[in-house]
């Protein structure tokens, strides 16, 4: 057993390290117009993003924080002590021995050029605000796959990269896509042509190295006619003691009949405020699937979206949420039925354990004009210690008299009959612990590929390791 | 002498005492019964053994082939040898009777070694031969949505596979249609040997039809009142406790 738990603290800390800060462009603390036009001259945005991100700044300054709803917690964060953009330049390089060795260090102690050469179809990899690598497996950019970050893709596709770009989440959307809008940096640009099915999966890694910064990756996917995609996102940032902040978009386009699996595995350390959107948007018979697990962060608010538009459009939502103590995991989705005979399905597993609390967002809409549309909500909360917390916010809107909703939610608490039980069987009470919760995700886990479900399982073991005796 | 010991045993919930003053020793490679009417104090002397953390030991020991098993905690007397097929086994959600078991093999290795996934099916296999169990039982969830015999005979199973030293099978028989109590009776009979000593728990004689003991005692009150050989358990079922209560001047618990 030795032997695996020293694999296994490694695997814990896994993001907790950092290097000196080596970067060549930053924008300083705060954000104001001046922010805004460093960023722009930084990244020779065209004119149209530069009017584009002025706009979502007033956007962003006349919005309140959203605490008449969401946790107080929010009001820790001190927009004005942020660092908005830092960077070691804005061209990410296409092979990692070009890559800074700090930087390129960072990521092999992460496994993500390993995890390339084994299984992977490309990578981006982002550090602070941009890109530093971005690359294809050749065989699938000669399929005419477009895989860069944000930057190349609005300068060097302007046609597709405009045409979608804010259309799924506008600006205003709320006050955290409205920031981003503003600030904007790194993320990923994918365009798969009509009819390809992209294998195996792209994936982006997302590391913050510096202390009060904020990553605001945009991503923007569209998936053409008949095309298959399946997108992967890891996380990591080092402990600081301040707060950090990460608030990214991301937009989906799946055209008639394409398929788009995106799958987030964030375990973001505990000082950082993940305060994200995305929403995909699904044309006649297109599937839009999200799988979020969120195991990191001190605060994450973040709702998945489908709107379903085109008839038979289908949306889901997988969402597993671990809330250690002293987090909170406020998540969920938001399913909106546009067109006839949409089919929608929510399931949602959360772990509270001890001060952790786990929250449960819902959001339902299918208009009355709409006919033969479904959805299936089912979420699941368990409770680890008497002291966990877990709440559920539904917001299930269905009108008409075609259209059918579920939904189903349960509480449960690991039992210590249940503990005693495995223990009888010579586990110790944190493998017991450990194995119980497992099995309560197990089903939802079984749906990660088959790299990502190991780490997850791992990841949840090494929680339970330190949430017991 | 390889034995588990138990010597003036008092233990309490709360402040209730339930077991009395009792004493009882099962060597290795025997098999003894604990007889006994309802509220005797029968299956909390198999989760003291076990070490359930609700019960309080207020007095007396309890050793394994001399080793004090009262100071050590509920997993590390399940590693050194003691088992308990529990009467009302819990549900494991999502959890696998193969994982199950997988874990709680791979815990009883010594640190650093990494379990053989062949080598292990191919005792499970073998082990759910024996006790007739179809193999798709293990991509099962732990005791979920089991029968009362699927239960009892996946408490076998593991007893089966974890080759305890000393196991104690609270009131195995409870729950089990005829066919069901044979295969279960089958299992146990097919693990006796000279290395597992055990603890049969029975409120009734039936099961002794099908496991035959060495020894049979009658617990009353938290106390063993009476022992004798596995004739005893066919006078039990013609006098009924009665007949062993009189001696008892306690009042009976509840």
């Amino acid at each position: 057993m030795v032997k695996e738990k020293t694999t296994l603290d490694i695997e814990r800390n896994i993001g907790n390290f950092a290097y000196p800060e080596t970067h060549t462009h930053s924008a300083g603390i705060g954000l104001t117009e001046k922010t805004i036009n460093y960023i722009c001259d930084v990244k020779q945005d065209p004119d149209w993003v530069r009017e584009f991100r002025l706009k979502a700044l007033k956007i962003f300054q006349s919005k309140p924080m959203p605490t008449h709803w969401a946790s107080k917690d929010l009001e820790a964060i001190v927009f004005d002590n942020i660092r908005y953009y830092l960077s070691g330049g804005v061209k990410a390089k296409r092979t990692w021995e070009e890559v800074p060795e700090d930087v390129k260090r960072t990521f092999e102690r992460l496994g993500i050029p390993e995890q390339e050469r084994k299984f992977l179809a490309g990578v981006e990899a982002q550090f602070d605000s941009e890109a530093v690598y971005s690359n294809i497996k050749k065989a699938v950019g000669e399929q005419g796959v477009i895989f860069v970050g944000s930057a190349e893709g609005l300068k060097e596709y302007p046609e597709i990269f405009r045409k979608w770009f804010g259309k799924v989440i506008p600006t205003g959307d709320n006050k955290f896509s409205a920031l981003n809008s503003a600030v904007f940096s790194g993320g990923s640009f994918i365009y798969v042509p009509p009819g390809v099915k992209v294998n195996h999966p792209l994936q982006a890694y997302f590391r913050i190295n510096a202390e009060n910064f904020g990553q605001f990756e945009r991503t923007l996917i569209i998936v053409d006619e008949g095309a298959e995609l399946t997108y992967m996102e890891g996380c990591t940032a080092p402990k600081f003691n301040t707060a950090t902040l990460h608030s990214a978009v991301v937009e989906l386009i799946a055209m008639k009949d394409a398929k788009i699996q995106y799958i987030t595995v964030q375990n973001w350390s505990n000082n950082v405020f993940n305060l994200v959107t995305k929403r995909g948007l699904a044309h006649e018979n297109a599937e839009v699937k999200w799988i979020d697990c969120n195991i990191g962060s001190r605060l994450t608010m973040k709702y998945p979206g489908v709107v379903m538009k085109g008839r038979k459009a289908r949306g889901e939502v997988i969402s597993i949420a671990l809330a250690g103590d002293g987090q909170h995991q406020d998540t969920g989705a938001k399913m909106v039925h546009a067109a006839d005979e949409t089919t929608s399905n929510i399931i949602s597993k959360s772990i509270s354990i001890g001060t952790g609390r786990a929250t449960y967002r819902g959001l339902v809409h299918v208009p009355k004009h709409l006919k033969n549309c479904k959805n299936n909500t089912e979420c699941d909360a368990l409770l680890i210690n008497a002291n966990s917390r877990t709440d559920t916010y539904p917001a299930i809107t269905v009108r008409g008299t075609g259209n059918a909703v579920q939904h189903e939610a349960s509480v449960s608490q690991v039992s210590a009959e249940q503990i005693f039980y495995m223990q009888q069987r010579g586990l110790t009470e944190a493998q017991a612990m450990s194995l119980s919760v497992n099995g309560f995700v197990n089903d939802l886990v079984r749906q990660f590929p088959m790299e990502y479900s190991v780490e997850l399982k791992r990841l949840i073991e090494l929680e339970m390791e330190g949430s017991v005796g | 002498m390889q034995q588990l010991n138990i010597e003036n045993l008092h233990v309490s919930i709360g402040d209730q005492e339930i077991i009395r003053g009792l004493t009882l020793s099962v060597p290795r490679g025997e098999v003894h019964a604990i007889m006994g009417p309802n509220g005797s104090g029968k299956s909390t002397l198999a989760k003291v053994l076990a070490g359930h953390p609700d019960y309080t030991v207020t007095a007396g020991t309890v050793t394994m082939d001399g080793e004090n098993v009262l100071e050590l905690a509920p997993d590390e007397r399940a590693r050194k040898g003691i088992f308990l097929a529990f009467q009302y086994p819990s549900e494991i959600p999502g959890v696998t009777i193969a994982n199950f078991l997988r874990a709680a093999v791979q815990a009883r290795l010594p640190e650093g070694e990494e379990l053989e996934a062949t080598d292990y099916y191919a005792q499970l296999y073998k082990k759910m031969d024996l006790l007739e169990m179809d193999r798709s039982f293990t991509s099962r969830s732990v005791n979920e949505g089991f029968s009362g015999g699927e239960k009892k005979r996946n408490e076998i199973l593991q007893l089966a596979m974890l080759e305890p030293k000393y196991a104690v099978l609270d009131e195995t028989d409870s729950g089990l249609d005829i066919d069901a109590l044979k295969i279960v009776s089958n299992g146990v009979n097919s693990l006796r040997g000279p290395n597992l000593g055990v603890l049969l728990i029975t409120h009734y004689q039936r099961l002794l039809n099908y496991i035959v003991p060495d020894q049979v005692h009658v617990m009353v009150k938290g106390r063993i009142e009476l022992s004798g050989g596995k004739e005893l358990a066919l006078q039990l079922e013609e006098k009924g406790y009665d007949w062993v209560k009189e001696d008892a001047s306690e009042p009976a618990l509840a």
